[in-house]
């Protein structure tokens, strides 16, 4: 594979900054309605605060790469004697839990830095967060050049796993034919 | 961080956008459907709302006044299976308009016996608007503690039981916990609740629905709590269109924060909620604000070593500051006191606690504490305790009604909050409030119960001279709770013009020039001073101006703290017609939304009247300014009714209320003999 130049999109978190709003999630939602803002709803979001405000755990966390399995061996933190819970900092969108997955088709959300023609000066989630917890930065980078899976492919993908193929092709057919 | 020029705009600038094509039954904003409970038969039911009594009420507060009208004829007590607790977003809540998170709370109270309506923060109302509602109408009673569990299209009556006794906090914990579903919502009551005690509150997290005892009726009703999860939708008319207001309103936020009004205190110079969790200063309330039983001003109160001492205090319990549902304001705090549970605070009730017992801080944050488990509201709930011991001193309550109680005077308070929630011995006279209290213990108590509305406790503030604004906002204000009435307009005039000239200069929230012109030529002493100026039509007009924003916020379930309260809010009469506009499809303007606020207003008026409400009860307590002047009082309230449409009993008259298009109600009070029939 080649090299090529790619801009790097980085959203530094400061969770000591985060004063549990959610305005990520509502505009993050509102954002990837279709038409866009026609309509909002956290459990879409592709942000998601996870938080326990008696523990005084805030954690924006956002939705990475779909996983067809959950992981083997788990990680459990303690930060400033702060417990958080198995799976808190993990990105994935995953069977073992029900975030990052869209509330009604069950397929996976994942963060797309709020790609937008013409692109926008900073993701909204970052616009919307006034305490500054979440601040974007880019830089360039060199690296090598990938195969990026586009949205039809992931969700794809997802059914694939979850029914197996001979499912997909049977219904596909049934769908063309219907219409 | 919003990308912003900081522009001082929050209004105009609409973009233009095509409305989406839904089918006939896509509702915006609001879901369309509301969910009636029936506790004494275990019955749910899913009901699609009329869109006129949208168009007419709004929603929110407006829409629970109505089915209040509707349906529960005067004489129902509020502990009567038959009067409803309604708990309801506003139309806006659940958007993504800053700050439209307000639950609104609405029943009839027990202390009052008046139609109570208190609003709450947090997370609720969003998430019901996500489950699919917009209210939960709750009837009947049940035999057996329950709590309700509203998931989606999913609602389960549950069985609470083992949450017998337990603190509101901790109820919303377990309940979470069983359910295994951590983002579930709960507003929940605690012992006091259960108690029925007349100034319960509904505690939700950071948030409480506080006031005119609703805790009572929820759980006279034998309901725990209600929790509530969402994952559904909420609906936008004019997407683009609405979503340029909502990123002026933040931009505008961002311009307030950077530009603090001049010349108040640093309380008052903010937008949000009282900052209470984040400053320190508390010079203002501690000197202004009275002691004790609402008696004693402490004008040298506040002094460098005080102000240490609060601040290690605050800074060694306070976690975070947090906010509620898409609002950056951060008006609550995380507060762990060490030893004792974690728990939320927000506002006033800092400071309620410790200044009722004249003690410090250490005490108020240990205090609230288990005031907040227990579910009784900040402001009622010290003073009655003062009050208590008031009458101790005075000899009124001797030893043996108070058989027990500690003598060290912190001791003190914590033993009769622990009384009053379980309602023994003397807890049991007290947790009917100060009014009701006074007139069991009799032997001259009544004299001590000196600091009510409408038989309800109100802030500690004792002045001097009268103020006609404030006279008419204490006499008349249905919410009975000055905070919830006031806002907009400064609360006393500026030292000097310039001060003056300087503020005006970006009031764009003004609804029209002339309050500007009032607040420029109020004077702090001279001709043109209180309790002349402002003169009595002002007077009307500012006082009608503060209260209709309030309405309309409670309507929309915007949070207070953005737009009646402060000065200079990033909502106000001119934007708010345009984002009602463009996120529910229904066009609105100026207008039309102060004709929907006055509809409301005159609404719940009429509910009070119909209860017995009349000229008498609209005063405020008797030593609230010591400088009176009757005639002038008088004046200012026949006035103030004739403005608003009523006649000289405060009853809104037949014409105006058939300009609002509320015959119903007249039909009603001609057939009640309340006003003369033709
Ligand atoms: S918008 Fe910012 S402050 Fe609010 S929850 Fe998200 S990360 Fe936290
Ligand atoms: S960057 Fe955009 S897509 Fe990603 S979480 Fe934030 S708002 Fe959502
Ligand atoms: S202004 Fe304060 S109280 Fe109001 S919604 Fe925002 S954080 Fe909550």
């Amino acid at each position: 594979m080649s090299k090529i130049r790619k801009m790097v999109k980085t959203i530094k978190i400061d969770v000591d900054k985060c004063n549990g709003c959610r305005a990520c999630e509502v505009i993050c939602s509102s954002f990837h309605a279709t038409p866009k803002y026609s309509s909002n709803n956290p459990a879409r979001s592709r942000i998601r605060l996870i938080r326990d405000p008696l523990k005084d755990r805030y954690l924006p966390v956002y939705a990475g790469e779909y996983v067809a399995a959950e992981c083997m061996g788990r990680d459990k933190y303690i930060i400033d004697g702060k417990e958080y819970e198995e799976c808190d900092f993990c990105r994935a969108s995953c069977p073992s839990r029900g975030i990052f997955k869209d509330p009604d088709s069950g397929l996976p959300l994942k963060c797309d830095m709020c790609e937008d023609d013409p692109a926008l000066k900073e993701p909204l989630c970052v616009q919307w967060c006034l305490a500054d917890a979440l601040v974007y930065e880019e830089r360039e980078e060199e690296v090598e050049e990938e195969v990026k899976l586009g949205d039809v492919e992931v969700g794809l993908q997802s059914l694939l796993d979850k029914y197996g193929l001979s499912e997909i092709e049977d219904a596909f057919t049934r769908i063309s034919r219907k219409n | 961080m919003l990308l912003g020029t900081g522009e001082s705009s929050a209004g105009g600038a609409a973009g233009e956008a095509e409305m989406p094509g839904g089918g006939l039954n896509v509702r915006y904003a609001e879901t369309g459907y509301n969910l009636e409970i029936d506790l004494a038969r275990g019955n749910v039911e899913r009901v699609e709302t009329d869109p006129e009594l949208t168009r007419l009420h709004l929603g929110g507060l407006g829409t629970n006044a109505r089915l209040l009208w509707d349906r529960v004829p005067p004489e129902v007590d509020p502990f009567s299976s038959d009067n409803p607790l309604i708990f309801s977003a506003g139309l806006l809540g659940g958007t993504p308009a800053p700050g439209a998170n307000r639950t609104i709370v609405s029943t009839f109270s027990p202390q009052t016996l008046l139609m109570a309506y208190s609003m709450m923060g947090g997370f609720w109302a969003p998430e019901l608007k996500h489950a699919g509602y917009d209210k939960v109408i709750i009837r009947g009673k049940s035999p057996d503690l329950v709590y309700l569990w509203i998931n989606n299209g999913r609602v389960e009556i549950r069985d609470a039981r083992h949450l017998h006794g337990k603190g509101a906090i901790e109820t919303a914990e377990i309940i979470r916990r069983e359910l295994r579903e951590p983002n579930a919502q709960v507003a929940a009551i605690g012992l006091a609740g259960e108690n029925r005690v007349y100034f319960a509150s509904i505690e939700h997290g950071r948030s409480s629905a506080s006031r005119g005892g609703i805790g009572a009726v929820m759980g006279d009703k034998g309901l725990k709590a209600v929790a509530v999860r969402g994952t559904r939708d909420v609906n936008i008319a004019r997407p683009a269109e609405f979503m340029e207001h909502c990123n002026d309103v933040l931009r505008y936020i961002q311009y307030r924060e950077a530009n603090p009004i001049k010349g108040v205190p640093p309380i008052l110079a903010g937008i949000g909620s009282p900052q209470e969790m984040a400053i320190i200063d508390e010079e203002w309330h501690t000197t202004n604000f009275t002691w004790g039983n609402a008696r004693t001003r402490r004008k040298d109160f506040w002094t460098r070593e005080v102000e240490e001492k609060w601040k290690e205090s605050q800074e060694g319990v306070r976690t975070r500051l947090i906010s509620c549902y898409n609002c950056p304001m951060k008006c609550g705090a995380t507060i762990s006191v060490p030893g004792l549970p974690t728990y939320m605070m927000k506002c006033y009730s800092k400071l309620t606690y410790t200044m009722a017992a004249f003690s410090d801080l250490d005490f108020g944050f240990r205090i609230a504490q288990r005031a907040t488990e227990y579910g009784v509201d900040g402001y009622s709930t010290p003073q009655v305790m003062a009050f208590a011991l008031e009458l101790y001193e005075a000899g009124i309550l001797t030893g043996s009604d108070l058989a027990g109680m500690p003598h060290d005077n912190e001791g003190r308070f914590f033993w009769l909050l622990d009384r009053i929630v379980r309602r023994e011995g003397i807890g049991d006279v007290l947790a009917d409030g100060t009014y009701w209290a006074a007139r069991r213990i009799g032997n001259g108590a009544e004299k001590f119960a000196h600091n009510n509305i409408k038989k309800h406790e109100q802030l500690p503030l004792k002045l001097g001279m009268l103020n006609p604004v404030y006279f008419l906002m204490y006499s008349t204000g249905e919410k009975i709770n000055i905070t919830q009435i006031e806002g907009q307009f400064p609360q006393a005039p500026f030292a000097t013009r310039e001060e003056r000239e300087d503020f005006v200069k970006d009031w764009i929230q003004v609804p029209d020039e002339k309050f500007k012109q009032y607040f420029l030529d109020w004077d702090p002493r001279g001709e043109r001073s209180i309790p002349y100026y402002p003169t009595i039509e002002a007077s009307c007009e500012i006082v009608d101006w503060q209260e209709r924003m309030h309405y309309i916020d409670d309507a929309l379930g915007i949070c207070a703290g953005l737009s009646s309260f402060p000065l200079k809010p990033p909502y106000h009469i001119h934007n708010f017609p345009p984002i009602i506009s463009a996120a529910t499809g229904m066009d609105i303007d100026e207008a039309g939304l102060t004709k929907a606020a006055r509809r409301n207003r005159t609404l719940i008026r009429a509910v009070n009247v119909r209860r017995g409400m009349r000229r008498a009860d609209d005063k405020p307590p008797e030593d609230h300014w010591k400088k009176r002047f009757p005639e002038l009082e008088a004046e200012l309230l026949d006035q103030y009714y004739k403005f608003k449409g009523w006649n000289n009993q405060g009853i809104p008259t037949k014409e105006s209320l058939q300009e609002l298009d509320m015959d119903y109600v007249s039909g009603d009070f001609e057939q009640r003999g309340i006003i003369a029939s033709e």
